[in-house]
């Protein structure tokens, strides 16, 4: 199997280049992280993020044949040959398929993503129907990998200024949530042409995200409850 | 030495949920805290726990502190030391109402409470009825917790050093601990880490074995770090390996999906846990099933071609109940082998999957190494979580257990350093010396030329340990496991990098994790060989009894000639009578 991997080392190269490997024994089942880690069994000097293997931490998001996703979770079995690999667009490159996540991390605490309450904490939980629990699932399953954010072209245009898709969902988890007491302040810090507004609808988010989610209807019910608020 | 140093009252290790408990207990208190991680926090391996939390909140089935003490202790095979038990499984109820309003999105009851689940060795009044006692956020309770926990250190305004992995302690002459030699991965420059006290919390060491439910990074930095400053490891002989790992992948699928229902046949479809655990079934202990597993395959009632798994029925919980109780294994199942749990059972196999032992510690987090009499705490380190022996899960773990002992002893650990850092107001000055150690060991990675490799080095030593310290040991398979891995030991030596740069090598970081792999490994087969019982996790077959008059002790391992002296269990509760040693049915 041929795989095309982008490879940079500030230290020794000016620009970024695409390496050929091969694979051999490639056995069914596996994924592209699988391949990658065999890949540096003989190069040990391509550099990867990767933890978990199962989808869950969120390493390893890559651009794989052009769309967003991760290693661990993408079967070789689906990809065209030759698989092209490259890190996630729209962000700084620190080496081959590692890139620097400063500028996504600084939209998720910007949205303040912690539960807020303001009364006094009961002895017991704060109680919460399964409805109102349900209103969480498709939301609090974020792993902050940044496959939706960095496939946003609203991102790359405007990457200071527009949240971004992974940090509005966290921003819609907590007003989605009963127990919060923040919503008018939630509301306010999204309000403005940048922040959220920026969202053009384009779906790359939803098209890419290894756990399913949808930022994008996130987004819109944000949007309502800021109609709401205003009438 | 001109390296880069940095300050602060306390420097902890690790960014899962141990550390970050500790972490936002300190900041709250205003201490300034450094968050050292080898990733990014929510990427640490709290994040893939499933099941749940263990504690008596009774808000599904009739419970109390006391019983589930109780489980713990039988539970732990009667090694788990009985006071820490006990003031965990106390404080258990309240950490849990503290991490909902924390924001951990529980699954709830009708009555709006939160949902708890039946779990393995779980019972009412003391051996009695099954119990209900695991607090559950579905099948993502870890990932649930580690992310609010994160959030709410970015609230508190915790420090972070992200992608720094740490390299060694620094000990003053005494044996203070005065802080880290830490380094950051995307420069490649180290760093000083200064802090009055220093808190380990960089769990387990699962990649010692080649089929595990582990992460990458689960290579025990944190043991490897305490051995090398001269500090023993308790009862690393017991590692557990965990029921229901995807056959031959190692993918965990949680023990709820036995809570909820599931159970394990064999290849004639028979539920044969009913043979080894006549009352408790599927749901009896870890150690009970896995090796009610093995002995099945053993015996030649596998399933599959090669007959080497069993198989985890789950299609007679109906589609509502795994969508909504079970979604994350769904998923993986789906992803990983192709079949839905609603219709097809899951190929399982008993799979490497946590560290019971590690780096010795009293009910506050405090680490403590014998003395002439009895033993004291080394000043200025402290270690929670996977990567401490409290002890509270003894030779097994119960699930649901892990995820409560993080937060219980992170906090504790908090707590004790504020009252630490209110009498110590000063840092020690640093001797350079104390650097010595660390920056050896970066500098041997330096070496250039042809040499073996560190992928060939981990593929052979996980190989080895699973061969030869898995859920069955003898004497036999046990000296020749230690021979090999002391080979091993030997051919690091031998070991080259061929990328030497500097920006973001992970090839370095992984020379640096194999280090103490092949340390922990030594560990691990050493105190096996020398335990001629069978207890918990550590089952021998030529010793196939538990020997309480002999062998109810912790082991304690130390690096220096691979010594290994022993110490007492603590029978003794903080307030309630002990549990006396019993035979142990499920």
């Amino acid at each position: 199997m041929l795989f095309k991997v982008q490879r940079y080392n500030p230290e020794t190269d000016k620009k970024p280049y695409m390496q050929e490997y091969h694979l051999d024994d490639v056995t069914s089942g596996m994924m592209l992280r699988d391949a990658l880690l065999k890949i540096k069994e003989s190069d040990e000097t391509l550099s990867f993020r990767h933890s978990c293997g199962e989808g869950v931490c969120g390493s390893d998001a890559l651009n794989i044949n052009g769309k967003n996703g991760l290693g661990c979770l993408t079967p070789l079995s689906e990809l065209k040959e030759p698989i092209e690999v490259r890190p996630v667009p729209g962000m700084p490159i620190i080496r081959d398929l590692v890139v620097d996540m400063t500028q996504f991390f600084h939209h998720y605490r910007a949205v303040k993503p912690y539960l807020t309450v303001h009364d006094p904490m009961p002895e017991v939980e704060l109680a919460q129907t399964p409805e109102e629990r349900d209103k969480l699932d498709g939301l609090y399953e974020c792993i902050l990998c940044g496959c939706c954010t960095t496939s946003c072209p609203s991102f790359w245009w405007n990457p200071d200024k527009f949240r971004g898709p992974a940090a509005l969902l966290q921003a819609y988890r907590f007003l989605a949530d009963s127990r919060d007491q923040a919503t008018d302040e939630r509301l306010q810090d999204l309000d403005g042409p940048y922040r959220m507004f920026r969202c053009h609808t384009i779906m790359n988010c939803v098209n890419v995200c290894p756990k399913e989610l949808n930022p994008t209807k996130a987004i819109h019910h944000i949007k309502q409850m800021m109609i709401k608020e205003m009438v | 030495m001109n390296i880069a140093k940095r300050k602060f009252d306390v420097l902890v290790i690790g960014a899962g949920g141990g550390g970050l408990r500790s972490s936002l207990q300190l900041s709250q208190a205003e201490a300034k805290v450094a968050v050292v991680s080898k990733v990014f926090p929510t990427r640490s391996h709290t994040v893939a726990a499933q099941g749940g939390m263990n504690a008596a909140l009774a808000n599904v089935s009739p419970d109390n502190w006391h019983w589930h003490m109780f489980d713990t202790v039988k539970g732990s095979d009667y090694l788990g030391d009985q006071d820490a038990i006990e003031y965990m499984c106390r404080a258990a109820s309240h950490l849990v109402y503290e991490l909902e309003h924390q924001g951990v999105p529980f699954s709830r009851l009708e009555n709006g409470k939160i949902y708890q689940r039946p779990f393995g060795g779980q019972s009412q009044n003391f051996g009695g009825e099954q119990a209900a006692r695991t607090c559950a956020a579905a099948d993502r309770t870890g990932h649930a917790i580690l992310h609010s926990l994160y959030q709410q250190n970015i609230r508190a305004k915790t420090h972070f050093f992200d992608e720094f992995f740490a390299i060694d302690l620094i000990r003053a002459d005494d044996g203070m601990i005065l802080g880290a030699l830490v380094l950051e991965i995307e420069t490649g420059e180290p760093l000083i880490i200064e802090a009055k006290t220093t808190l380990l919390a960089t769990g387990g060491v699962g990649q010692l074995f080649r089929t595990n439910t582990n992460a990458r990074i689960n290579t025990g930095d944190g043991l490897g770090m305490a051995l090398r400053a001269g500090i023993p490891l308790e009862d690393m002989e017991f590692f557990q390996f965990h029921p229901t790992g995807i056959a031959g992948r190692g993918m965990l699928i949680t023990e709820g999906a036995r809570g909820e229902g599931g159970f394990l046949v064999n290849k004639d479809g028979e539920r044969f846990m009913e043979r080894y655990a006549p009352h408790a079934k599927d749901l009896a202990s870890r150690d009970v099933v896995s090796r009610a597993i093995s002995t099945e395959v053993r015996e030649g009632r596998g399933c599959g071609e090669n007959s080497d798994h069993v198989m985890l029925k789950l299609d007679h919980l109906g589609k509502e109940v795994l969508a909504k109780r079970l979604p994350g294994i769904s998923s993986m199942v789906k992803t990983f082998l192709g079949i839905d749990p609603a219709e097809q059972s899951i190929p399982v196999f008993p799979t490497a999957h946590y560290t019971m032992g590690g780096i010795p510690t009293n009910k506050v987090g405090q680490v403590v190494v014998p003395v002439e009499q009895g033993e004291e705490s080394v000043q200025g380190l402290y270690a929670v979580g996977e990567c401490a022996c409290v002890s509270v899960h003894g030779a097994n773990r119960l699930g649901g257990n892990s995820l409560l002992d993080i937060v219980v002893f992170g906090r504790a650990a908090g707590n004790h350093i504020i009252d630490f850092l209110k009498d110590n107001r000063y840092h020690r000055p640093l001797e350079e010396q104390g650097l010595d150690m660390a920056m050896e060991r970066l500098a041997r990675w330096d070496k250039k030329g042809q040499g073996e490799t560190v992928a060939n080095i981990k593929y052979e030593l996980q190989s080895i340990m699973e061969e030869y310290c898995g859920v069955f040991r003898t004497q036999d398979v046990l000296d020749k496991g230690l021979e090999k891995v002391l080979e091993i030991e030997q051919r690091m030596a031998d070991v080259r990098l061929q990328d030497h740069s500097k920006t973001f090598n992970t090839a370095r970081i992984e020379a640096l994790e194999l280090e103490n792999l092949v340390d922990l490994a030594i560990a691990t087969v050493a105190s096996a060989a020398k335990r001629h019982e069978s207890r918990g996790a550590h089952s021998r077959i030529d010793y196939p009894d538990r020997d309480d008059a002999r062998w109810l002790k912790h082991s304690l391992y130390y690096k220096k000639e691979n010594h290994i002296e022993y110490k007492p269990v603590r029978l003794k509760a903080m307030t309630v009578d002990t549990f006396p040693p019993k035979e142990r049915v499920y």
